[in-house]
């Protein structure tokens, strides 16, 4: 996003695009990346109530994907997995 | 209890792109606030990581109305937005029921913003008020707090070879809190999403000021891997240094994990070995402070004992 001159700003610093963060891609922070074994997964959601980023992708009830985005690599979905399903591997490494 | 496949149904009202840090317990603590209520919600935000982080400027990560107010007024701000609504509500030119709540950290709550918040509680507004409790001043560099627990190292009760690090137990804010007499607070856990969700949705549907006090971990703070955070603020639970209870109309009640573990169905775990897996706490686990640190279990075992009175064990 392009930044804004201060005459461009709305009074009182105001924000009216709601969650435009979204603008901000978090996911190259990085390091560890999440891999789910779809075999494995229950779609029991632990994971996606336990993110801290929202990164879990849910449709109707069901994991879609991990937002790579997004994901911070914090490595919570991983842990809180009661089934093992999600994998933590070091950025780059095939 | 909440159904997650029901709540995934449910737009996400914190969107990610927020510069929280990689496994920050904050986030947590608000998607799962922000889910579990059913109403659309007006929040005002005390200074503090959560407040910084996710509206960094032109960016805000917040789908809700969103007030940011100085350090010390989250719960004043709140409260005049609330009375306005009264008012507006009142004269029809608001139809819709709406809910407000304040976030506000440890600092925000215990320490800078107590007469703000006391003040609200008093006068009754119908308002949540969420403390998600880090145990520091975490935004500007991990200073101590009214929060911060015995024995943890700051910036400003550092560990040396004198002192054991912050010398004084942390004030129990949700006691202060309830000894106002509003018809509902508690405390709760992010690891148990039920337990929290439950208390949201039960405190955004009482009349008046409610309040919760949220166990938030840390990992630049506490010094644990990113991806410990949910298992810290669960252990916390098990351990009874943050036992899950509410004040519900002046009646103590456990809940959850801490009630199982009241009524002998769960094991109490050892707050030394939760202590031990933060490295806030590293220093502690030498010889010479092994008194100190007994001191610290023999603390919390009491006060979980004053605890289980109150709720009637």
């Amino acid at each position: 996003m392009k930044e804004k001159g201060w005459k461009e700003c709305l009074w009182g610093g105001l924000i009216v695009d709601a969650g435009n963060s979204v603008l901000y891609k978090t996911g190259d922070w990085r390091s560890q990346r999440p891999i789910r074994d779809e075999q494995k997964c229950t779609d029991c959601l632990q994971c996606w109530i336990m993110c801290p980023d929202a990164a879990i992708k849910v449709k109707d009830g069901k994991i879609v994907g991990i937002d790579y985005d997004y994901c911070k690599g914090c490595g919570i979905c991983c842990k809180v997995c009661p089934f093992d399903a999600i994998e933590m591997k070091e950025e780059g490494e095939k | 209890m909440v159904s997650l496949k029901k709540l995934s149904e449910k737009e996400e009202l914190l969107a990610p792109g927020h510069r929280l840090c990689a496994g920050c317990g904050a986030s947590i603590i608000v998607r799962q606030v922000l889910l579990a209520a059913e109403t659309p919600v007006v929040i005002a935000n005390a200074t503090g990581c959560l407040e910084v982080a996710t509206t960094i400027y032109p960016y805000t990560a917040w789908r809700v109305p969103w007030v940011h107010s100085a350090f010390e007024n989250a719960a004043a701000t709140i409260a005049g937005v609330e009375t306005m609504y009264q008012l507006k509500k009142r004269k029809g030119e608001i139809t819709r029921d709406i809910k407000f709540l304040a976030f506000g950290g440890d600092g925000g709550t215990y320490d800078i913003g107590i007469q703000a918040l006391s003040g609200a509680l008093e006068r009754g507004h119908d308002i949540l008020y969420i403390c998600y409790n880090n145990g520091a001043y975490m935004n500007t560099g991990i200073q101590r707090s009214s929060a911060t627990p015995k024995g943890a190292s700051t910036t400003t009760s550092p560990a040396g070879r004198v002192i054991p690090g912050k010398k004084r137990f942390p004030k129990d804010l949700t006691a202060i809190v309830a000894a106002h007499n509003i018809p509902y607070c508690g405390q709760t856990s992010p690891s148990f999403y039920n337990d929290l969700t439950g208390k949201v949705q039960k405190a955004l549907s009482t009349e008046g000021p409610t309040f919760l006090n949220i166990i938030s971990p840390c990992p630049r703070g506490w010094r644990h891997e990113t991806d410990e955070s949910i298992a810290m603020a669960e252990e916390a639970v098990t351990s009874c240094f943050w036992p899950l209870y509410e004040v519900e109309n002046g009646a103590w009640r456990l809940t959850g994990y801490s009630k199982q573990i009241a009524e002998g169905k769960k094991e109490k775990t050892s707050v030394i070995d939760w202590m031990k897996k933060q490295g806030r706490f590293r220093h502690l686990f030498t010889e010479t402070r092994k008194s100190f640190l007994e001191s610290i279990q023999e603390e919390v075992d009491r006060e979980w004992e004053n605890l289980k009175k109150r709720c009637g064990y």
